[in-house]
């Protein structure tokens, strides 16, 4: 690059046409990514902003700036019942995967020692993601059912007199599957930093005669926080966006905001679940802002 | 040339498509004609249908193919997204194959056209349930969108429905049933006779009901009424207060943990019923087979208040014409002519010309799938599975005492909207 910029300067007269093409480049190099992200990210964010102000009926959508999409959508009890829910889903499952998920990067980081060793733990992990999603979610139903493999068994080892109705169609079904699915966007972040943690800092903190747990407390956990925070957007994102395992694990008993907009996809109140989205896009970038405040991710990784 | 015969009426079937077959010959170029059935082959025809899945069925469009040389096309959708397309893309379908109720929204936007009875080879073997709303001469007729109301028009250019039977028929009747609540008979430990049972104390947490509001409102509303919670002036047509009122009770089951789970599709209703997570539900007919090829007790029970009864028939989009709208009368007149009646009525469904059925049907498989008797030898799938076992008796029995029983059609409401609404409440309370 150096050595490019001096030869124009050097040279007199292609030099203009030279740095012009060399101002160029950088946007050039930027442009593929940016068409991308424009073309299949911010204009369809962009649609979907706009049609949530347009009318329809049951067969088509009418352009229009109307605001009784958005006035249906937050003067609804229901609207508001089901962020609460589906916000205390995001709550329970973020603090579950973010307990378990620490706890194996840790002993993943800290207690493996041979980096081979740690690498194939690691894809171990990732073994249960070779299969589908739904059908991870779906294997829980016949273990978790009235009649299922866990219930089966207490009541034959004599645990518990009648089977355990809770188990499936439950919101405990739902937060087990979510925690089940989504730990693994908690653990490799939270690896990753705890891999790039100075080992000798920890022993300067021994050195300087800190217990096991304030060692974890003031040099691991603070160095974690990046990791802690991508994880959290991973998780909170996904949580808020999901419909399926909603659906399916509570037997379509529970709603979730997803799920609620794609009642209203389904019969064709494309505007509706447009505002809903926009509602529901601006709650979660709040949400990643909030986040982002708190853990400077830039700075820290 | 088509035109010149369509203006001309009592013209035998075979000189239509003759004529018919020499438009489309010299449209072609090719100038001969070889003789009826294999027209279509010669100068390919291919029908676009789509419909809601129930009879969208691979079957059918190869027997179609095998029978008369015309390629069929077949698009299936959910029932929402079917009006949807039949309104806004009316250029993308030939076939519509859609729901009564369906017809009922799509029909006055003027998509569709009429179907000339006179054409029709075998109007006059259509089941009456679909042309005077009677199955026989002294019956009631049922609430919501019964298929009749919506079966004609005055004329071939009109888009409001006629009162009563003309030469102009909107949809041609294919297949219906009548849908009750499903139990196992092994779990449920007692006589199950009325739509008021499924809420009983019970079955507390053993019970679900379908998540589909155009549907389910009128399970509701089956349950409602039989409980004696409420007289609907017309189930079909709920006024808001009705709404409120059903809804309001559902919430409340919900709340007292009546229902185990809700189920949006087919499989989760099977699977429900055969893990024993629920021993009374809304269910469909296949379903209720499903469970019981499993080798699992399952029985679509009949009960007292009657049949909640759905409908569908095709109807033909509003652009064709020529060779392709003889094409498509003739399609249909091969529907109604035995074939598929008899391929539907295996299936446990009914077909919309029962005469012609009956000739493509064994004695038995007659004897067992519409008269209601018990079954002399094995009764088997149109793929060759064994279905029930000889001596096996139809639940709800014969055909006239199932369709004859039906308390109310599938339908869409005025308040349509509203209801969605308010349902959409009820599956977050």
């Amino acid at each position: 690059m150096t050595v490019a910029l001096d030869q124009p300067v050097a040279a007199a007269k292609p030099a203009r046409r030279g740095r012009f093409s060399i101002n160029v480049v950088p946007y050039l190099q930027a442009a593929p990514l940016a068409l991308i992200l424009g073309a299949f990210l911010l204009l369809p964010i962009l649609m979907i902003a706009v049609v949530s102000f347009w009318d329809y009926d049951f067969a088509a959508m009418y352009p229009d700036f109307l605001t009784t999409n958005y006035a249906d959508t937050l003067g609804s009890w229901v609207t508001w019942k089901t962020y609460l829910n589906t916000l205390k889903y995001a709550g329970i499952v973020w603090a579950l995967t973010l307990f378990i998920g620490f706890w194996v990067a840790y002993f993943l980081a800290f207690h493996i020692r041979t980096t081979a060793m740690q690498m194939v733990l690691f894809l171990v992990c990732t073994v249960p993601f070779l299969t589908s999603n739904i059908i991870r979610m779906i294997s829980w139903i016949p273990v978790l059912g009235r009649n299922g493999l866990v219930n089966s068994t207490l009541v034959e080892i004599g645990l518990i007199p009648k089977p355990i109705e809770w188990l499936l169609y439950s919101e405990f079904a739902v937060v087990l599957a979510m925690v089940h699915l989504y730990t693994l966007f908690m653990v490799t972040p939270i690896f990753n930093t705890l891999m790039r943690i100075d080992k000798s800092l920890i022993e300067a903190a021994r050195d300087a005669g800190a217990s096991g747990w304030q060692v974890l407390w003031n040099v691991i956990i603070p160095l974690a926080k990046p990791g802690m925070a991508i994880g959290t957007i991973f998780v909170v994102t996904l949580v808020m966006a999901d419909f399926s395992t909603v659906q399916v694990m509570s037997g379509g008993q529970s709603a979730s905001v997803a799920l609620m907009m794609k009642n209203q996809m389904s019969l064709l109140q494309y505007p509706a679940a447009a505002a809903n989205a926009v509602v529901l896009l601006v709650l979660v970038l709040l949400m990643v802002a909030g986040i982002l405040r708190i853990v400077d991710i830039r700075k820290e990784l | 040339m088509t035109n010149t015969t369509d203006k001309k009426t009592g013209i035998s079937r075979r000189s239509l498509l003759k004529t018919g077959a020499a438009a489309v010959g010299l449209a072609a170029g090719s100038g001969a004609i070889t003789g009826f059935p294999t027209i279509w082959a010669q100068n390919p025809i291919t029908l676009r249908q789509f419909g809601t899945g129930v009879s969208n069925l691979n079957a059918i469009a190869d027997k179609c193919k095998a029978d008369l040389g015309i390629t069929l096309e077949m698009t299936a959708t959910d029932s929402d997204a079917a009006a949807q397309r039949a309104v806004t893309q009316p250029d993308s379908y030939d076939i519509a194959d859609i729901e009564y109720w369906i017809a009922k929204k799509v029909y006055p936007s003027g998509v569709m056209q009429p179907m000339d009875v006179k054409k029709l080879k075998y109007y006059d073997k259509i089941v009456p349930l679909f042309i005077t709303g009677k199955l026989t001469p002294d019956s009631v007729i049922a609430q919501g969108t019964a298929p009749h109301t919506v079966g004609f028009v005055e004329a071939q250019d009109a888009k409001t429905f006629a009162k009563q039977p003309t030469q102009w028929m909107t949809m041609v009747p294919t297949i219906y049933n009548a849908d009750t609540l499903g139990i196992r008979p092994d779990l449920v430990g007692r006589d199950i006779t009325t739509w008021a049972d499924i809420m009983d104390p019970a079955f507390k947490g053993k019970a679900a009901i379908l998540n589909i509001p155009s549907i389910g409102i009128m399970d509701a509303a089956m349950i409602m009424e039989a409980m004696g919670n409420i007289k609907y002036a017309d189930k079909g047509n709920m006024t808001k207060e009705e709404i409120d009122k059903t809804i309001d009770f559902l919430i409340k089951a919900k709340q007292d943990g009546q229902f185990r789970a809700f189920w949006k599709s087919f499989d989760e209703s099977v699977n429900l019923m055969a893990s024993g997570e629920v021993v009374i539900q809304s269910m469909w007919s296949p379903a209720v087979a499903a469970v019981r090829s499993k080798g699992i007790a399952c029985k679509y029970q009949p009960l007292k208040e009657g049949y909640r009864s759905w409908g569908g028939g095709l109807g033909l989009a509003a652009h064709l014409k020529g060779a392709e709208l003889d094409a498509a009368y003739e399609y249909i007149n091969w529907y109604l002519s035995g074939w598929v009646g008899a391929y539907l009525n295996r299936q446990g469904y009914y077909s919309a010309a029962m005469d012609t059925a009956k000739q493509f049907m064994s004695e038995d498989e007659w004897g067992y799938w519409v008269d209601g008797k018990p079954a002399k030898g094995d009764i088997m799938a149109p793929d060759g599975k064994i279905m029930e076992k000889a001596g096996a008796v139809r639940d709800g029995g014969s055909f006239v005492e199932r369709m004859g029983k039906v308390a109310c059609w599938n339908s869409v409401m005025d308040e349509d909207r509203y209801m969605v609404r308010r349902w959409n409440e009820f599956i977050a309370a």
